[in-house]
């Protein structure tokens, strides 16, 4: 890319594998597991924690040198709430069912530690347009386990994918019966919706990724 | 009545970490000690049980719709819900650094032992989300707000010593290499969520009049089977122990 230099992309890239907000960083797990129950939840989450993480990050660095560093926290928390209740506003009026499925975790994305995580480790030090590139890539990284997450859950539990049955009817007409999969025997596992499962899931990534990524293995 | 149903109900079945998962990164960060997640349990349990109520109180009488109408006649259509993030999480903030000033001046001991944590609890989700819930579920009365505030954090408190005191253990037991830490941690959890679900069945069913008494009952069987939960993972722990020593 033009555009972006090789240190930039980095930023972008980074959080995206060995340095993943949730799987390595171990921010911002409540909402990630709560709402991945269905696959466009996690995407419209994902989308809602880009914008305040992006332009939250511009944000707090363009103030970055007017912020008496003890009150930051109180400041941090006001930008964000701020841009969350944009972002509320926004899915109340255009995506009124969605946002009631998403609850009071629209509103948690202020205390999403991702957010303050950034804010303190990164905005604070750095220019707005790093600071800008540094949000998108933490955000993309977490967007990116909310849709694994969310894709297993959905897949497995109803046996569609954002609604549409990709795995047959389970009911079928009369004169068919069951279609696709359920034709032979194939039953959701309704468990999968339950959330007890999206820790179970969340813990299968990481074990994958850290039998990969050999470097990445914790002491107990 | 109410108070015991509400009490048990926050504890149990809507537990913060085990059914909602509020406060999950506090919860997975400082878990490898029971002295210290005694520590933050203890801070949570009393930063939930002032705020809520607090906020329960800016709700009633700020935010809601027609919360206005002490101020005269033409306030009373004002309906200002769209900003309680904002309160609610000034009102945390502000609360929590409040409440570490006083402790300091007047407990030194206490402030030793809660005050490293109560930073790190402004912005713990457990906090923001009780208040939320407590805003969402539509909670009538100022006493069982803070019911709910106090019932939540014990829960989270609960959830928190039985991860750690698990976590303790499990250095002793030959986990996988790349589920050690915070893989196997997501696991138990995930585990222990399910145990948790069966206490979902807890408070439904039975008239009004022979509720009470059921709540009692249960609730000390409840205390019973986590005991009993904590203690087959501990066995199943010290078989592992056993096995590796062979």
């Amino acid at each position: 890319m033009g555009l972006l230099s090789k240190k930039d992309a980095k930023l972008i890239t980074d959080p995206l594998t060995d340095n993943n907000p949730i799987t390595i960083q171990v921010l911002g797990i409540c909402s990630a597991l709560a709402i991945t129950a269905e696959l466009k939840a996690s995407i419209v989450m994902s989308i809602s924690v880009l914008f305040v993480l992006g332009l939250g990050n511009v944000v707090i660095s363009l103030m970055r040198n007017i912020i008496p560093s003890k009150i930051r926290i109180i400041v941090q928390l006001i930008v964000v709430a701020t841009l969350v209740i944009i972002v509320d506003l926004v899915l109340k009026a255009f995506a009124y069912e969605l946002s009631k499925t998403l609850s009071v975790f629209v509103g948690l994305i202020i205390t999403n530690c991702i957010i303050m995580g950034r804010f303190e480790a990164f905005a604070l030090g750095n220019g707005p347009w790093k600071s800008f590139l540094d949000g998108i890539g933490n955000a993309l990284g977490y967007g990116v386990i909310l849709i694994i997450v969310g894709f297993f859950r959905e897949l497995l539990g109803s046996g569609t994918l954002l609604g549409f049955p990709v795995l047959g009817d389970p009911i079928g007409s009369p004169e068919t019966g069951p279609t696709g999969l359920y034709g032979l025997g194939y039953e959701n596992n309704g468990f999968m919706l339950l959330s007890p499962m999206a820790l179970i899931v969340v813990g299968i990534i990481i074990w994958v990724q850290r039998s990969r990524n050999k470097a990445l293995i914790e002491e107990n | 009545m109410e108070h015991v149903e509400l009490f048990f109900k926050s504890i149990f079945i809507d537990n913060m970490v085990f059914a909602t998962f509020l406060g999950m990164c506090s919860y997975l960060a400082v878990s490898k000690k029971v002295a210290t997640a005694v520590g933050l349990g203890a801070a949570v349990i009393f930063v939930l049980a002032v705020t809520v109520p607090l906020n329960w109180l800016l709700d009633q009488y700020i935010l809601q719709e027609g919360a206005l109408a002490w101020l005269g006649p033409e306030y009373a259509e004002y309906d200002l819900s769209f900003l309680s993030f904002i309160m609610f999480i000034a009102t945390i903030a502000t609360m929590v650094q409040l409440v570490e000033i006083i402790v300091e001046k007047f407990s030194p001991s206490l402030y030793n032992s809660l005050g490293i944590f109560l930073p790190l609890i402004a912005v713990n989700c457990a906090i923001l989300g009780g208040s939320l819930f407590m805003q969402s579920r539509e909670i009538a009365t100022l006493g069982l707000a803070t019911t709910y505030g106090i019932g939540s954090g014990i829960g989270w408190f609960l959830a928190i010593l039985a991860i750690a005191a698990i976590r303790e253990k499990i250095r002793y037991s030959s986990v996988p290499p790349a589920l050690r830490g915070l893989g196997i941690t997501f696991i138990i959890t995930g585990l222990m969520a399910i145990g948790f679900m069966s206490f979902g069945g807890m408070l439904t069913g039975g008239d009004e009049e022979t509720k009470e008494e059921k709540t009692e009952v249960v609730s000390t069987n409840k205390t019973e089977e986590v005991k009993e939960v904590v203690k087959e993972d501990e066995e199943k722990i010290a078989d592992n122990i056993k096995e590796i020593q062979k």
